[in-house]
Order: structure tokens, then sequence, then C-alpha cells
């Protein structure tokens, strides 16, 4: 009796091992969809080394490029999902309807969409970064670089995300340099190479001296290097484009990100969460500090990015006032994440009103 | 030896044999180019061209993507045929469906079976009224529609951006350019359970019989024939002109229109920037590959739809770059203007003497 109480243990414990070894080595295909060519060097790219992450930790991807928000989205969703994917990847706030949809049919397929908010069906995760974490180090530098206090921004739409990155930027440019302004050009694109150097040229004949940017091409560093003024590499570490003009890139790193799910998936840990990184995360992730920059700017830099990181600083710590003077954020108050999700007012000392 | 020789006149036979031979030679450079990257050629063919419609969900994708091409295309035909460069059906499909968008919003949450047809009509009026531009500038002031037509596009899809970036943006969506989704009395139904295939099907196959009625057996329809063959006979002929220009840039506009209320009240349901992948200018592939034939535009358009569908497939199974789906379009564009050459002219082998 004794011995086979040992042995039937035994032989469950062996057998407990076996399938969750069987669990990890099942065959875990991920796929993810671009809205933009993998050779964009901005948002498309980075996504694209996240999936290379997810190859390298040896897992098989496949990935769909130039994928447009038209209906064509909800088609290759569905051959993804139908062609054995276990968790698909969309990467384009336009993707949320057509992910929720294809999701619902779906259940056994994860989903996991970036920068969207609906979450309809149990199987479709979100994630975002915290990207305006990031631009409070841009307008530290570019507070302490400007000389003629006027410091140029290339918007791309006017949602919560832009702004609350305009407004980071603009509050850590105050705090090292109370007079400056922020002028803000709308491109409404996310990458159209064209109109973001038209804009960057705008900004730049305005008196702007650096200039930093919310869409995806390199033509904005291009336009700032030909014109001798200074400028920040969006998504991507642009330093090589624009050796002279780029400060620093504040980089989107989703590898980590898209490595963990994936694994969760394979051992069956999968479950729904709305996921937003920043540079503690390492989902942010400041490129290296140009030379040009003095050295005790770049060590103050290093320290925000520490404190960024641990948390001892928040982007949008208080008082924090809007454009009429009223009061956002209170002394001492910290800007929680549902004021931050739904962020629609300028902070004082951006220019323009937010078009409507 | 081989010799050119001019045709005395254009052979018909070649007419409908050149947008085939334009396939083939297509299909040929195709397999060519995959071969150069290092694709399998017989294998990538077969990804970009079998595996996306081998089954009944492929098959109505395919007839999904057609219908708006083969709509656009049939309009289109009206405007070429009779020599008006309509260049701007994407102009006129935004717009169409920015108006039908319009009213499908101010039914916003209602039920009704006249909501529908009114969103329908909607879109039909706004593509009309945007192709009237062109066609009102070049009767009255003499301006090239071409330019005209094609500049308005890029106006339209401003306008498209503007509203639903601003006053018609979802009050719920945290201010992301979109608007609300329809409510189901605005869309069109679907005909099977599970397929996106949806109504907007039999619009493009009225048009077809439509087109097919009028090109042959009106007298609209000789007029547009005369006109296109020369423009000199036809005034001659007395025909009203201005009439006919403005008549063919309305058709060609509800045409457009109308594609554009297909896409957005099925597979869409809603307003966004992006509501075609330039449907408007691919058609015109589509209407030229169809030799400006109603029947040849139903095959043409067919055989686009599936470039698209299959540089997906091809990129998801093989890892193909999904571009080659815009260079298999562009091929068959090159290929057919190349092949028509043998219109006008014929290739003589001549025997060598012995």
């Amino acid at each position: 009796m004794h011995k086979f109480l040992i042995r039937s243990f035994v032989s469950s414990l062996v057998l407990l091992f076996t399938l969750t070894v069987a669990a990890v080595a099942k065959d875990v295909k991920a796929a993810f969809v671009y809205i933009g060519p993998t050779g964009d060097h901005g948002w498309t790219y980075q996504h694209d080394v996240g999936r290379k992450a997810v190859e390298a930790a040896g897992f098989k991807t496949t990935y769909v490029e130039g994928v447009p928000e038209s209906a064509d989205a909800e088609r290759v969703l569905r051959q993804l999902a139908n062609s054995g994917h276990d968790v698909i990847f969309t990467t384009s706030f336009g993707y949320m309807n057509p992910t929720n949809k294809v999701a619902k049919e779906f259940p056994n397929v994860k989903f996991e969409h970036a920068t969207g908010y609906k979450r309809e069906h149990p199987n479709v995760s979100t994630y975002a970064a915290r990207f305006y974490e990031g631009r409070t180090i841009l307008g530290t530098i570019a507070g302490t670089m400007t000389k003629s206090n006027v410091i140029g921004y290339v918007a791309s739409f006017p949602i919560p995300e832009v702004i609350r990155g305009i407004n980071s930027f603009t509050l850590a440019a105050q705090k090292v340099n109370p007079n400056i302004k922020t002028k803000i050009v709308w491109a409404f694109t996310w990458y159209d190479p064209g109109k973001e150097a038209e804009a960057a040229k705008a900004l730049i004949d305005q008196g702007a001296d650096v200039i930093a940017q919310h869409t995806d091409s390199t033509a904005i560093v291009q336009m700032a290097e030909k014109a001798g003024v200074y400028a920040f590499g969006q998504a991507s570490d642009m330093d090589k484009f624009a050796p002279k003009a780029v400060l620093t890139s504040v980089e989107n790193n989703w590898g980590p990100y898209y490595v963990d799910r994936v694994k969760a998936v394979a051992n069956g840990t999968w479950s729904q969460k709305d996921t937003w990184h920043g540079i503690g995360d390492g989902m942010v992730v400041i490129s290296d500090l140009d030379s040009q920059m003095p050295a005790d700017l770049r060590s103050k830099v290093k320290k925000l990015q520490a404190d960024l990181a641990s948390g001892k600083v928040h982007s949008f710590t208080g008082p924090i006032y809007d454009q009429k003077g009223n009061l956002m954020v209170a002394e001492g108050k910290t800007a929680d994440d549902g004021m931050l999700a739904g962020m629609m007012t300028y902070v004082k000392g951006v220019e323009g009103d937010i078009p409507k | 030896m081989i010799k050119i020789v001019k045709r005395d006149q254009p052979s018909r036979a070649i007419f409908f044999f050149t947008p085939v031979l334009a396939i083939f030679l297509t299909l040929v450079a195709g397999g060519l180019i995959f071969f150069i990257l290092g694709f399998k050629p017989f294998e990538a063919l077969k990804f970009f061209f079998i595996v996306p419609i081998a089954d009944k969900y492929g098959f109505s994708e395919l007839l999904l993507k057609a219908t708006p091409l083969c709509l656009i295309a049939i309009g289109l035909s009206f405007c070429f045929k009779s020599n008006n460069w309509n260049i701007g059906a994407e102009g006129q499909l935004t717009f169409g469906a920015i108006v039908s968008g319009g009213v499908a919003l101010l039914f916003y949450e209602q039920e009704g079976f006249y909501i529908l047809p009114t969103v329908i009509l909607a879109g039909a009026i706004g593509g009309m009224l945007y192709a009237s531009i062109p066609a009102i500038l070049k009767t009255y002031f003499n301006t090239n529609e071409i330019l005209v037509s094609l500049m308005l596009v890029y106006v339209s899809k401003l306008i498209l951006d503007y509203l639903v970036v601003g006053p018609w943006s979802n009050p719920e969506g945290f201010n992301f350019p979109e608007t609300r989704q329809f409510s189901d009395s605005a869309k069109l139904p679907l005909l099977f359970e599970g397929l996106r295939i949806h109504a907007g099907i039999f619009l493009a196959l009225a048009a077809v019989v439509i087109s097919w009625f009028v090109f042959y057996k009106t007298y609209l329809g000789f007029q547009m024939k005369v006109s296109g063959f020369s423009l000199k006979t036809a005034k001659y002929a007395g025909y009203k002109g201005k009439k006919m220009i403005i008549l063919v840039f309305l058709i060609s506009g509800a045409c457009a229109g109308l594609a554009g209320v297909g896409e957005i009240t099925g597979p869409i349901g809603q307003l966004h920037r992006e509501i075609s992948p330039d449907y408007g200018f691919t058609a015109i592939i589509v209407a030229f590959l169809g030799r400006l034939h109603p029947v040849g535009i139903i095959f043409a358009s067919l055989v686009v739809a599936i470039t698209y569908l299959g540089a997906e497939t091809a990129q998801i199974f093989m890892q193909i770059p999904k571009y080659t789906g815009q260079v298999f379009q562009g091929m068959i564009l090159f290929f057919l203007l190349a092949s028509d050459y043998l219109l006008f002219f014929k290739i003589k082998f001549m025997g060598l003497k012995k």
C-alpha cells in the first residue's frame, strides 16, 4: 500500500511534469498586423523589432504590413485567426473595431490591440506606452537648449494621447525655462513625410529652434538638420538620419511586452489586461544623449530618467494650470490615469487652440 | 524576318484578346519577379491567385472587393466612352460616403425601413454633386476635367478628415478620428450568415445591366460612342455636347457615390479617415482592362480584386512583401497599354528566302 502510494505519487508528478513541458513546448504562433511598411523607421519599424524579439525567443511569427484601416483589416485578421495563429497583435488604433469583431468569432485566439480602449470580449487585451514620460525628458532638453524660447511641435491628431504629450513636454520645458512657448502645427497624419516636413518648415520660419514631433517619419529631423535647428527622433533612434539635429530619441520598445504575452499564451496564463507601461517597465526607452548637450544637462537627464522609472518623479505633478489659468492638478498631487487618458485641454504655455 | 505593318482598321478580335494577353503577361512577369526575389514562382502564384478564393469565405471576400471596383468602373465607362476624363472617382466616392454617412448619423439609434433607402440615395446624390463640379467647369469654363476632378479628390479627403476629427466624431470616442457606428437600419443587409458580402452587390449588378442597355440600345449610348470616336463628328451631327458631358459625369459620380455607400454601410459601418483603399483610382485600371464593356468590367473587377486579396495571403503564408499587389496592378495596366499596340499594328513573320 505504502509503495503503491509513493509510486502513484511519483508517476503523477512525472505526468504533471510532462504535461507542463508539453504545454510550454506547444507551437505558439504569433501574428502582427502593421499599418505601414516595416521600413518606415518609425511606428511600424519598432513593432517589427518587437516581433523579431518574439522570434528570437523561439516562437514562430507572421506579419502583414500596409494593412489599411478600411474594410480590409477585418479580412486580414480573420485570415490570420483562421490559419493557426494563437495570438494576434493589431498595432494601429484604427483596427479597434475589426479586432473586437473578429475576436468574437475566434474565442480561442488571443487578440492584443495597441492604443485602443475597447475590450469587448475576454480574449481582447489592449496595450500602450506612457510616451508622455519620454516627452518629459524631451521637454527638459528643449527648454535648456532653446535660445529663441520658441519650441515647435508637429502634432498628428487632437486625441488625448497627443495632447498629453504636448502638455508633458511643455510642463517639463517650463520647469527649466519659464519663458518658453510651445507652438503647435497639426499635420492630421501619422505618416506623411511631405506634410511633416512642411509643418516643421513653418515652425522654423516662426522662430522655433527646437522641433519636437508626434508623427512618425524622419522628414522632420531631416528638415531640422537642413535648417540647423535641434530635433528629437520619434519611435526609433533617428540619429543616423540627422546626426547634428537629433539630440536624442524616444524609442518604442515593444519587444519585452510581446515576448511576455506570447509566453503567457504558450503557458496558458494569458488573461485580459489593459497595459500602460512607461520608462520603468522599459517600454519607453531614451536613446543615447548627443554630445552637443552640456555635460550637466546630460547628467540631469539621466537622473530624471531614473526618477521617472522609479516613480519618484511624475510627469504631471501639480500645480498645473490650463491655458485660462484654471487649476488642473493641485500642488503636491499628480494626475491620475483617468485624467491622463481623457486629457483634452492644453496646459498654460501652449499656444493656440485644440482643433475641434 | 519580322515586319511590323499598320492595320487598315483596329482589329476587333484583338480588342478583346489583349486584356487576356495582358493578364497572361502579368502572370509571367510576376512569376519572374518572384523567382528573382527567391520565391518558388508557381507556389507564389498559387498563393496569390488561387488560395485566397479557394473557400466560401474567400470567394465572398472576392465579391466584396470587386463590388465597389465594378460599380465605379461602370460609371467611369460612361465618361471614358464619351471622351470625358473623370479621374476623380475617389473623390466622388468619398463625398458620396460623407453625405450618406451624415444621413446615417442623423438616424443614429433609430429604426425604420425608410432609413437605408434614404442613406443610399443620399450617397448617390453626394457623388453626383461632387462630379458635377468638374462637369460644369468643363462645359461652361472650358477647364481641364482631368485636373479638376483629380484635385477635388484631395479636397474631399480633407473634408472627411475635418468631419471625423471635429463635428462628427464619436462623443464617446476620446476624440479619435471616427464617427459613431451606424444603427442596423442604416446598414446594408448581409446576404449570408458569417460572410461579409452584402446587398451592395445588387447595386453593382444593376449598374452592369443598365449600362449595357444604355450603351447598346439607346440613342444616348450612340451619341456617347460617336463623341468618343470624334468630337467633331458629334458636333457636326448636332449633338448637344454640354448636356451629355454633364450627364455622363453625373452617372459616373452616382456610381462612385454608391460604391462609397456600400463600403461605409457595409463592412465598415461608420465613417473614418480610411474608407477606401483607393478604389476610385484602381477602378480606372478596371474600366480599361474591361474594355469599357459592362461584361468585361465584371471580369476585370474580379481579376483586380484578387490582386488585393492575393497580396495578403502571399505575405501571410510566404512572407512575400504585401506591396507586390500594387506591382501586379501596375503591371496589368502596363501590359494592357503596351499590347494595345497590336490593335493598330500587326506583326508579320516573313519566311527567309531560300
